[in-house]
């Protein structure tokens, strides 16, 4: 007895700081990403980096003889419109769908649906850059008569269909954690299905719900493989949606192995790095504000 | 005796969860602008007799019912329109379930999905129905903080302002006082002592003591069946029709 006690009082403050680690190291990884990342493009940020040229500058030229140009806002701009018509299309689609399967399918329905949908999310960024690269190529190609398929569309399209599974797998947990009391009350009050949704679910799973959405712009914003081989990969900034872009990860993927350790071309790469760290970062800075505004309020 | 008054028939009605039984094929009538309360063991089929009344047992996926209910003379499951039944009827739940919106926003929940707009219309009817249920005085300066952060009587009440805020014909409170002190449970009782005028109450309740207060008549279920319903007078006297009912009523059992 005495024994058991003892091991007791020594375990708790064991597992408490074990715990405690495990906390403190989350912050730890992602301080020493940014650090590492960072030190890697230091040096040519203080040194030579014009700042002003790389914000407003369109033209990537890092490895031409004469004159080296290092501009990413037609890379900055090939990453929002690709992100922007993702999201323009995933945010309905996915909420639509988690919607559709928390509130309307039957237990069954919904089981099939949920496979499928995990399935979805489970297919290899590769893979989607192939059927990009190959069935959407062709597709837009012959339906808007286009010279290359390989566009914002393309891209935008790509992205949305894997955006769309982490939105409709996220969104539905968040309104499966809405009480069925919530609905059952709003029911015996009178309310449509309808009116029970927009109503009573939806104001209820929103801070889940717009974790969802933001899930599925982070993935869009960090994709790599697939956009570099739907969009074209042509550096310019586009003026429709049948333009050629390049993002800003896919120009760090291509370019990183061909660029010299240590040469301004690979410290550059390294600021783009840092920059995606940093527009993620916000990202969820703002969100998290909006969601603490909403609970405020 | 008093046909024309009738509000609910209640007749042969059985619901089977499953293989369960929840009501074995129990009738009775409520009459217009009477309390009557149902008292009962857990199990014995109350809540779900409610539900057959609002339809709300539509939500329960495993439930058959047969036999009929008529409110106002229309079967419940021929309505036309099940949102229009639903408005006739306030309901007000065991636990109280703030939906999770403002004070105003729930009460205006109902008039809204009702189709009102106007927004006097609606602030009218706010501070009628709070006035109604004795909550008023209390968030009169502060309609726009979170429902859910009231204490749990001031909740009970707030579910009580929303149950009358479609101006119901009839209400239907689901052992309100389970989570309600003694003091706010008397205030809520003197507000349905008022409401009696107005609309027709089914009260259901665990509390004998409260029915013998509150209602003109009293049904006894147990297990799912129809023990005895008759006026204050008779199941409260040293004589009900049923030695059970007297057993129950008197603390013997139960």
């Amino acid at each position: 007895m005495i024994n058991r006690h003892r091991l007791e009082t020594l375990s708790e403050p064991v597992l408490e700081w074990v715990i405690r680690l495990c906390g403190i190291s989350a912050i730890i990884f992602v301080f020493g990403i940014f650090f590492f990342v960072f030190r890697e493009g230091a040096d040519f940020l203080f040194r030579g980096l014009d700042l002003v040229e790389f914000f407003t500058s369109p033209e990537w030229y890092p490895t031409s003889v004469s004159h080296k140009r290092y501009g990413v806002l037609a890379l900055i701009a090939g990453t929002a419109s690709v992100t922007v018509l993702a999201m323009v299309i995933a945010v309905p689609f996915g909420l639509g769908a988690a919607i559709f399967v928390s509130e309307f399918c039957g237990p069954k329905l919904k089981e099939t649906f949920k496979i499928i949908i995990e399935l979805l999310a489970a297919i290899p960024s590769v893979v989607w850059g192939f059927i990009g690269l190959t069935i959407m190529n062709e597709m837009i190609i012959d339906l808007f008569n286009a010279p290359i398929g390989l566009t914002v569309l393309n891209g935008g399209i790509i992205l949305a269909l894997m955006s769309v599974p982490i939105i409709v797998s996220i969104g539905e947990d968040a309104l499966k954690a809405v009480p069925d009391s919530y609905r059952e009350a709003a029911e015996a009050l009178g309310a449509s299905r309808w009116q029970v949704i927009y109503r009573v679910l939806l104001p209820a799973a929103k801070n889940g719900l717009l974790a969802a959405v933001l899930l599925g712009v982070a993935r869009a914003i960090g994709e790599t493989m697939a956009v570099l081989m739907a969009t074209g990969h042509a550096v310019k900034i586009p003026h429709s949606l049948l333009d050629s872009v390049r993002t800003l990860t896919a120009t760090i993927a291509a370019e990183l192995g061909e660029a010299p350790v240590h040469s301004d071309h690979y410290q550059v790469l390294f600021i783009i790095g840092v920059l995606l760290f940093s527009i993620t970062f916000a990202v969820n800075l703002t969100a998290d504000l909006v969601v603490k505004g909403i609970r405020q309020k | 005796m008093r046909d024309d008054d009738k509000k609910i028939e209640i007749s042969n009605l059985r619901v089977t969860y499953g293989e369960k039984e929840a009501l074995k094929g129990i009738s009775l009538d409520v009459y217009e602008n009477e309390i009557l309360s149902i008292i009962g063991p857990a199990q014995s089929g109350k809540t779900t007799l409610l539900k057959v009344i609002n339809r709300t047992i539509d939500l329960v996926p495993d439930a058959k019912v047969q036999g009929t209910a008529k409110v106002d003379g229309e079967n419940v499951r021929d309505v036309k329109s099940v949102y229009q039944l639903r408005r006739k009827i306030g309901m007000v739940f065991p636990l109280p379930v703030g939906l999770p919106l403002s004070i105003y926003d729930n009460v205006a929940f109902a008039p809204r999905a009702a189709g009102i707009r106007n927004r006097k219309d609606l602030d009218a009817i706010v501070e009628h129905c709070l006035q109604q249920a004795a909550l008023w005085d209390e968030v009169k300066d502060r309609l726009d903080s979170l429902g859910t952060r009231l204490s749990g009587g001031q909740q009970q009440r707030l579910t009580i302002a929303r149950a009358l805020s479609h101006q119901p014909e009839i209400l239907c409170l689901d052992e309100f006082s389970i989570a309600v002190d003694p003091v706010t449970t008397m205030r809520i009782e003197d507000v349905l002592k008022e409401l009696r005028s107005q609309v027709t109450i089914i009260l259901v309740t665990n509390l004998v003591q409260q029915a013998r207060r509150l209602a003109d008549r009293t049904a006894f279920l147990l297990n799912g069946e129809l023990i005895e319903i008759d006026i204050n007078e008779v199941i409260f006297s040293d004589s009900p029709a049923n030695q059970m009912t007297y057993d129950y009523v008197s603390g013997t059992f139960g």
